[in-house]
């Protein structure tokens, strides 16, 4: 049964179609992965994912309930979690207080402060969690924004160039993060330009191009495919 | 729940701070034992402005929403006491019309916070916008002087203001002089603890991540807008209570009270104490109305010119607020030197081993 559903969605800003009829369904327990070129529109259909912009046409289901014209804090609270691309954390607030804000979602008390040192040593920033989080370093401050969206215990997980301005360790442990929360029973669909990345968690990948899908399938099916490699993985290889 | 007084949001959570504050505390209620009635009622008009701070520091301090519409609810509010204590008719019906007028200030506020922040108006918009709302109330209040403008018995009177309502009463008891000064004291202390409980707890933590980063609030799923809109009336229902509170002090309230000048005081207090303390507000706040008060009596100008320098000041060398900033100086220098006798100790145990 598919968690998320997104059923002929375009996007027009002004005279720039940035999504166009786009239909894709992800199951649970995927990990599913949106790659593309630049401006392939794919920050777009995860902001139309997230509801951050609403679609000009189309639909969008979660968990077979419509939740086009929900706002973000709604699909939240249905079960979604969201990893924006540029790091967001709230930055003159402690790294603790940071993971608290998120926390209180969903515990209190001592079953809080329990989760909050489980997240600090499993983000390796126990010992920062007195500094506010605009010190922290960039990649620190993508792996609080991470810390964050687990903490909201989510079915679907979405992250937006999450490795961005991680160093390859970064990006490795992020790697095997992701995995282990999918083992865990969490879908997650991942927007990413690092095809490293994407080889070390992908189970599914949408390629899309100039706003429409381009092509579906397994990593390894995208990757053979000759067209995909003419404009996104060919480019990739001589950029 | 009481433990919620310290927290991550306000300064001054240790043993040392609270000693102090009892310190204070003690020293504000034998005050009246040792000062003239004069004094004391003096006293009482600074105290009446501190909520109108505490409500802004909440809203713009902890909440980040910029407004200049304090003076908005303080006219609401003190007009609309003067307004019920002449219909209910005085006597212990003034407690009654002190409630009342907080919820009518409250409610304006929930419903010109609901369009706004509905509407998304934030960042300076969202004090013009304020500033315009207590802008048009003073100019609307300012043309009423007519005998058509009454509500019941109640004449507006214009820019005379009105007056001919009751100060609070209790019975045959009037709440003035000393008692107006230690129902203030109580309602400050109320006010004050509450609002620490508020900023220090789940809610609080909320306030401070939509001033933060709204977004990034909306996608831990909260609904930001309902919070702002709390955090809004809960501090201009404050505004609201300096209102009827000034308006019961001197029975009479005029639209001067509302206009550009006394709308820009506040901001000057918050600013000049530090908006995103509550702790820092108070003090600084009292400190301001107090040298305002002193300088006032010699020359309006002047305080009004010192005000105004003291902003330019804050925003050019102390943007955190002078007395956050001289606070946290202090403090430093206080560990510095903790820091510095427990070494001194330590080296001369370790002599003595």
């Amino acid at each position: 049964m598919p968690l998320i559903d997104i059923k002929g969605v375009s996007k027009r800003f002004g005279g720039l179609t940035a999504v166009s009829g786009v239909d894709l369904s992800i199951d649970e327990g995927e990990i599913h992965c949106l790659i593309g070129p630049n401006g392939a529109g794919k920050s777009t259909l995860f902001k139309l994912i997230v509801g951050v912009y609403q679609p000009t046409v189309g639909s969008i289901l979660f968990s077979n309930t419509d939740i086009t014209g929900e706002r973000s804090y709604a699909r939240v609270q249905r079960g979604m979690s969201i990893k924006m691309q540029a790091p967001s954390v709230f930055k003159e607030l402690p790294v603790r207080q940071n993971l608290d804000v998120a926390l209180q979602q969903k515990q209190s008390g001592n079953d809080l402060t329990v989760e909050r040192e489980r997240l600090l040593q499993l983000l390796d920033l126990a010992d920062d969690a007195d500094k506010p989080a605009g010190a922290l370093a960039h990649g620190q401050q993508q792996w609080l924004e991470i810390g964050m969206a687990l903490a909201l215990r989510p079915r679907l997980l979405l992250l937006d160039e999450p490795t961005a301005g991680m160093s390859p360790e970064e990006t490795h442990r992020t790697g095997e993060l992701i995995k282990s929360l999918n083992r865990d029973g969490m879908t997650v669909i991942v927007v990413e330009h690092d095809m490293a990345f994407v080889r070390q968690i992908a189970q599914r990948v949408t390629v899309l191009h100039l706003g429409r899908i381009f092509a579906d399938g397994t990593l390894e099916h995208v990757v053979n495919d000759p067209r995909v490699a003419e404009i996104y993985l060919g480019k990739a290889h001589h950029g | 729940m009481l433990s919620l007084v310290n927290g991550p949001q306000t300064n001054g959570n240790g043993r040392g701070f609270w000693l102090a504050f009892l310190a204070v505390l003690t020293m504000a209620l034998i005050y009246p034992v040792f000062a003239d009635s004069y004094d004391v009622g003096n006293f009482s008009y600074f105290l009446i402005w501190i909520f109108m701070a505490l409500g802004l520091s909440l809203i713009w301090g902890y909440g980040g929403m910029l407004t200049f519409g304090q003076t908005f609810f303080f006219g609401i509010a003190g007009y609309g006491y003067g307004v019920l204590a002449i219909i209910m008719g005085g006597g212990t019906a003034t407690i009654a019309a002190l409630i009342l007028s907080v919820f009518v200030a409250a409610f304006a506020a929930a419903v010109l916070g609901y369009f706004m922040i509905w509407g998304r108006i934030s960042g300076m918009f969202f004090g013009i916008v304020t500033l315009a709302a207590t802008l048009s109330l003073a100019f609307f209040l300012g043309q009423t002087a007519g005998p058509e403008w009454h509500i019941g018995g109640a004449r507006l009177n214009g820019f005379n203001g009105m007056k001919g309502m009751d100060p609070l009463t209790v019975g045959e008891v009037y709440i003035e002089g000393t008692i107006l000064y230690y129902v203030l004291i109580a309602l400050i202390l109320v006010t004050y603890l509450g609002l620490r409980m508020l900023v220090n707890s789940r809610i609080g933590n909320v306030i401070v991540a939509i001033r933060e980063d709204p977004q990034r609030a909306e996608m831990l799923g909260y609904d930001v807008r309902k919070y702002q809109l709390l955090t809004f009336c809960i501090g201009s229902g404050l505004a609201g209570l300096s209102g009827a509170l000034y308006t019961s002090w001197g029975q009479f309230i005029t639209p001067s009270s509302i206009g550009l000048p006394a709308a820009a005081m506040p901001i000057i207090w918050v600013a000049f104490s530090g908006r995103s303390d509550l702790t820092a507000t108070l003090v600084g706040s009292f400190l301001l109305l107090f040298g305002f008060q002193t300088i006032t009596i010699y020359s309006q100008q002047a305080a009004l010119v010192l005000m105004g320098a003291l902003l330019l000041a804050t925003v050019m060398m102390m943007p955190q607020g002078f007395i956050v900033g001289i606070a946290q100086a202090v403090g430093r220098r206080w560990q510095q030197l903790s820091g510095r006798k427990r070494s001194g100790n330590g080296s001369l145990q370790s002599g003595e081993s």
